[in-house]
């Protein structure tokens, strides 16, 4: 069993940063070239003046995903430090007055989040981790990784990509706590007493999104409901008691190693 | 009043909640038999795009109102075609975005965004035109030419494969077209001295099936039009969707310019098939028949527009299997789809770089001296704008330009993989003047002698002009023809009307607000008729009022 402790793996990947910052870099390959010191402090500026908007998972944004490594407006260091300071015009990414240190701070922080996490979690065998996944959890009765199980909950064939270890660990054993609001499965019940259960996939003041038991997309105008209710817990149930200790490490090993097509 | 409560309550049932039907290879055999539907770029397999849906009619259209908008988040002007299964549409926007929306009410499903390669450089336009479907699965093509697999329920990636390569000038802007177990794409580029290709891949896994390249390597029929290396980066690229015959297993694509672009001396020789319409086996890409519109093609007449395939009733009671082609050059052809032989050909606009076409529809070339105006110019007579047919009026529809020139000028070009390779270039007839552009403003600030659109309507048994309908800019909107003899249509100006497809005469007419650069389409949800048309970065979808 490996155990993961990310401020001290970071720690060894210690370089001299500025200088190589500065440099154009080539995409999504950053590896080691920043100090775990400005890592750290970029996480600190991070969560003082980004996370309101893209999220501790670097995932708030429509469209903007942080943790995958690729960055829509920029692909140099230089670039992303530009867009920080510049913000995107037309867009609600505002300019901001950041000192230099805070600048490479934030990049060292976006490089690396993907691969950042402040909990210490267990990661087991992903091998094995799949065979529970198929089997004794059953998860793809409800699950989708590419083209195999169910489109019900959120599909998984990317989850390592895009998740930490942290937030999927504490999914399998606290689903709700983890639940993104958008995921949240919705009850409704039609004025001839129809009942509607599914994930909310888009919801506005008038209407609703959402895919059904039967992986039907399902479309509802809130003038038509008598009923509508917006479920706070998850469906999923908790893997705590039904699950050991080590079947979860190796489920998080396998979910952590899904990181998309091709 | 209760029992009307009653109905419309089971109606928002059976409305709200999309089928998932599977789309089997037969159901697009068949699209015309569900016009509820809109299943492939074009509409139908034989590229007519007609509707049989008959609620809205000339009698009723000026009651047609605005039902909902979606607003793209890209700032490209929308150049795709949705397409609609049961009660859901999907719709890409600029670069390479895909969404499922609530056909009825607007609202989205999901968004799936592909982030191209910075290497990818399409010559025109960071643009798309569409998804194709089959099963559970959507296929789009990308700028950097990659072609992924989406599934259409979730929107999520499913598999993606590397058709050719971003950085030496290739990419995917069209629409795929699925073919029994294949999806068949073909690449843009024409502008980089690629060498052009048609391609199918396994729609389960992405796996190449076949290429055709459409230009010759050594040894084949037609490499003999290209001397020496030319052909290795003669374009020929094709960048819009074609048409499949079920019955003969044979889809139709027109194929794109000669590089370079226009300096034809470089690249002596027919130029074998750039500028030509291939038939080519679904199964096995292998060439049928092709048939040329423009050899040695000195003014980038690429003929990629959409091939039309229509049973035509012969005087005789039997079915005539005609391909009708309205082509960049100026020309509308009618073609023996069976054996690609030339049947007739006429000018649809006035020109001047030919004289005519020969008994075989050869072009009989009438080059201008140095520094006169050539017409039509470097955008054709017509362009990506797709054409209908109406087998009710037995017209043949096309957004045309008019009054259109260009001054030719050729210049040596060196190739050199991933830049432009154009030979020369087109400028205004005008000194000072301007080629009309995609990108005008709300302000027409051109003067009239630079061209104007039309919609023409041309009766494919003799290939004359039945009616013309004017406009003041020229047009990049495609055309929809219904069953109760409507036409509709849009143009640069950011109008959308409807014409009486009979007479040309206006019926109905919006401002949209932003340029339309796109087909409309036709569908119905629950029983009612509805008609969508992308102007600028919006969707507009119209019904009649209830």
């Amino acid at each position: 069993m490996r155990r993961i402790f990310p401020w001290f793996r970071k720690a060894a990947l210690s370089v001299a940063a500025l200088t190589t910052i500065i440099a154009p870099a080539a995409a999504q390959d950053h590896v080691g070239q920043y100090s775990q010191a400005d890592i750290n402090f970029g996480m600190r500026v991070y969560g003082e003046t980004c996370v309101a908007c893209h999220g501790p998972n670097g995932d708030g944004v429509d469209g903007v995903n942080f943790r995958t490594g690729r960055f829509r407006s920029a692909s140099s260091d230089l670039g992303l430090m530009g867009i920080i300071r510049a913000g995107i015009p037309d867009t609600a990414m505002p300019p901001g007055d950041y000192t230099t240190p805070e600048l490479t701070g934030l990049v060292a922080y976006l490089r690396n989040i993907g691969d950042f996490d402040a909990s210490d979690v267990t990661i087991g065998n992903a091998e094995r981790g799949q065979t529970v996944y198929e089997g004794k959890g059953t998860c793809a009765q409800c699950h989708r990784i590419g083209v195999q199980g169910s489109r019900v909950a959120p599909n998984l064939t990317s989850i390592g990509a895009i998740r930490t270890a942290g937030s999927l660990a504490e999914s399998l054993t606290n689903p709700t706590a983890s639940m993104l609001p958008v995921n949240r499965n919705v009850r409704a019940v039609n004025q001839e007493g129809t009942l509607f259960t599914g994930r909310r996939l888009n919801e506005d003041t008038y209407t609703v999104q959402l895919i059904d038991q039967a992986e039907r997309l399902v479309s509802l105008v809130k003038a038509d409901l008598r009923e509508f209710t917006v479920l706070t817990t998850s469906a999923m149930p908790s893997y705590e008691e039904t699950l050991s200790e080590q079947e979860r490490a190796d489920v998080l090993a396998y979910l952590l190693s899904l990181k998309g097509t091709n | 009043m209760a029992k009307r409560a009653t109905l419309s309550a089971i109606l928002t049932i059976l409305l709200s909640v999309s089928s998932s039907a599977q789309v089997t290879f037969e159901r697009l055999v068949n699209a015309e038999d569900e016009p509820q539907n809109w299943l492939t770029y074009s509409g139908t397999y034989s590229s007519n795009r007609h509707t049989s849906l008959d609620q809205i009619s000339s009698d009723n259209v000026d009651e047609l109102d605005l039902q909902w908008v979606f607003q793209a988040q890209s700032l490209q002007v929308f150049q795709t075609t949705p397409i609609v299964v049961d009660g859901i549409m999907y719709i890409t926007e600029a670069p390479n975005t895909v969404l499922a929306l609530d056909a009825k009410l607007g609202r989205v499903f999901w968004r799936y965004e592909y982030t191209p390669d910075q290497e990818s450089r399409p010559c025109c336009g960071r643009v798309n035109r569409g998804v194709a479907i089959l099963g559970n699965t959507l296929f789009m093509g990308t700028i950097d030419a990659k072609l992924i697999a989406i599934d259409a329920i979730s929107g999520q990636p499913i598999w993606q494969t590397s058709v050719a390569r971003p950085d030496a000038g290739y990419a995917l802007t069209l629409a795929p077209l699925i073919v029994k177990d294949k999806v068949i794409v073909s690449v843009a580029g024409g502008e980089y001295g690629i060498r052009g290709f048609i391609s199918a891949y396994d729609v389960a896994t992405g796996e190449e099936i076949w290429r055709f390249y459409t230009i010759p390597g050594p040894g084949e029929p037609g490499h003999e039009t290209w001397q020496g290396d030319d052909w290795k980066y003669g374009g020929a690229s094709a960048w819009l969707t074609g048409s499949y015959d079920p019955d003969s297993n044979l889809i139709y694509w027109g194929i794109g310019n000669p590089g370079p672009d226009w300096n034809p001396e470089q690249r002596p020789g027919d130029n074998l098939y750039s500028n030509s319409v291939v038939a080519l086996d679904a199964d096995t890409g292998e060439l049928e028949w092709y048939f040329q519109f423009t050899p040695n093609d000195p003014y980038d007449y690429d003929s990629v527009q959409i091939p039309v395939l229509v049973d035509y009733p012969a005087q005789d009671g039997s079915n005539l299997k005609l391909m009708l082609f309205g082509n960049r050059n100026g020309f509308f052809y009618v073609i023996d789809r069976t054996t690609g032989r030339f049947i007739n050909g006429q000018e649809f606009i006035d020109l001047n770089w030919a004289d005519g076409l020969d008994d075989i529809g050869r072009p009989i070339m009438t080059p201008q001296p140095p520094g006169a105006t050539t017409y039509p110019g470097v955008q054709g007579g017509t362009n990506w704008y797709s054409p209908s047919y109406s087998p009710s009026t037995r017209l043949f529809y096309l957004s045309a330009w008019e009054g259109y020139g260009s001054v030719f000028e050729a210049q040596e070009a060196e190739y050199e993989e991933g830049r432009l390779f154009l030979g020369g270039r087109p400028g205004p007839p005008i000194p000072g003047g301007v080629i009309p552009g995609l990108a005008r403003g709300p302000i027409n600030n051109w003067t009239e002698a630079a061209g104007s659109g039309a919609v023409i309507a041309i009766d494919p048994a003799t290939g004359e002009q039945q009616w013309k309908y004017e406009m003041t800019d020229v047009t990049t909107s495609g055309i929809l023809t219904t069953t109760t003899d409507l036409l509709f249509t849009g143009n640069r100006e950011g109008y959308f009307h409807a014409l009486d497809a009979r007479d040309g005469s206006l019926l109905w007419r919006k401002t949209l607000g932003g340029m339309i650069a796109n087909g409309p389409i036709s569908y119905a949800v629950d029983g009612r008729q509805y008609i969508a048309v992308a102007a600028g970065n919006g969707l507009f979808v119209y019904a009649l009022r209830e």
